[in-house]
């Protein structure tokens, strides 16, 4: 079984419900896919390990064979070869890697280089029966998709996968939430939350990935998020109150279901409600 | 000589464009007879790299000048590698901007002063 926990909107919960989903749930993988800024180990305080390199390949041009015909530079979409009168210049950030550069080169001009733009650790402890594979986008670099999607490689089909995805809707969205088998929308009571809530259903009903809502900080705002889920079908899965003792824990790195009990039940009800959802293709 | 001036618009009434990857059009300027060429840019709505387009299509056009707001990295370093002068005029026409190149009172912009945008 493989989650996915997105939001529109920033900062709503997904960490929170990732971490505490995966902790309740015990023996799976919890996979920090917000590549720009993992932050699930400020609640784990796992020792992590170095696994790999994520490397994109990137166009290398022998000047010798090239003929400045400028036909990479016209295929590249993304700008990543620019054609002067006199020599070609590269622009590795933009590339995305596609190799379509080598292969329209008349002269067999170009190569391909790699270029690692990330990493990926894996981390384990004595304390909690989980495992954290974390991927780090490197400073500067623009492109999160390869590191999330090399990350997703090290998916155990045989057991639970929990991945707290990037927030937003854009590609290193995509790049987490696709080929899930369900997806958990965290979202707040606020007119922020239900906007980016609507924006990021728009996005799953396009995967064809089945989904459903955490309302979290739950009293806070107004009943809008509730009212949106109920007119548009989609189950409420949770909801986590705007309590103060959450709020503490979370303030002090502890993964809240280690402290109240209650709410480990309430995680393991909502997996098997996500479960059931599933097998049932939606029937819920 | 050939200046390249970014607007948001064709023609010497034309307002400048700040922006130079994304600008609207390219007036190109010969001074000297102030014949003038206008290109509309069709990079204003690309997705990552305008920049680097940009400048391949005004050296293209063997300009010796370009006038504008802001230059981001990538364009920058195109500019530079082939001695094209960069000079800042954002607020006024394309024939103000001209007109000041002429009287020498254009600063020049000698680093990259715009953040660009690298193409997620």
């Amino acid at each position: 079984m493989k989650i996915a926990i997105a939001s529109g909107k920033g900062g709503t919960g997904k960490t929170t419900v990732a971490v505490n989903l995966a902790l309740a749930l015990g023996n799976a993988q919890l996979l920090d896919c917000d590549v720009e800024e993992p932050n699930c180990n400020l609640f784990l305080g796992f020792n992590l390990k170095k696994e790999e390199d994520v490397n994109i390949t990137v166009p290398e041009v022998d000047s010798g064979k090239c003929t400045l015909c400028g036909k990479c530079a016209e295929f590249c979409q993304y700008n990543a070869i620019a054609k002067l009168p006199r020599s070609l210049m590269l622009f590795p950030k933009l590339c995305h890697g596609c190799g379509g550069c080598v292969l329209v080169c008349p002269e067999n001009a170009i190569i391909e280089e790699k270029r690692s733009i990330g990493i990926l650790e894996k981390g384990t402890s004595e304390r909690f029966n989980i495992e954290l594979l974390q991927g780090t986008l490197n400073i500067g670099e623009p492109m999160a998709s390869p590191v999330i999607r090399q990350l997703k490689a090290h998916i155990d089909e045989s057991t639970v996968a929990i991945i707290d995805s990037p927030p937003g809707t854009a590609c290193p969205v995509i790049a987490s939430v696709a080929e899930m088998d369900y997806c958990v929308l965290v979202t707040e009571p606020t007119p922020f939350g239900l906007n980016d809530l609507i924006l990021a259903v728009d996005v799953v009903r396009q995967l064809d990935i089945l989904f459903g809502v955490v309302i979290n900080r739950h009293g806070l705002g107004d009943g809008r998020v509730e009212e949106y889920c109920q007119s548009e079908g989609v189950p409420i899965l949770m909801k986590i109150p705007y309590d103060r003792k959450i709020a503490i824990l979370y303030s002090k790195g502890i993964p809240f279901i280690e402290q109240m009990p209650v709410w480990k039940e309430s995680f393991r009800g909502m997996y098997e409600d996500i479960c059931k959802h599933v097998s049932c293709k939606g029937d819920f | 000589m050939k200046i390249c001036v970014t607007a948001s618009n064709s023609g010497f009434g034309a307002p400048v464009d700040p922006h130079f990857g994304r600008c609207g059009y390219f007036m190109f300027v010969d001074p000297g007879s102030m014949e003038f060429e206008s290109i509309e840019n069709r990079q204003v709505s690309a997705s990552g790299g305008a920049g680097v387009q940009a400048a391949q299509q005004v050296i293209g056009k063997g300009i010796d000048v370009l006038i504008t707001g802001s230059v981001g990295p990538n364009a920058f370093s195109l500019l530079l590698s082939e001695g094209v002068e960069i000079k800042a005029f954002s607020a006024g026409s394309v024939l103000e901007a001209i007109e000041a190149y002429r009287a020498g009172t254009l600063e020049t912009i000698g680093a990259a002063n715009s953040a660009g945008k690298s193409g997620v």
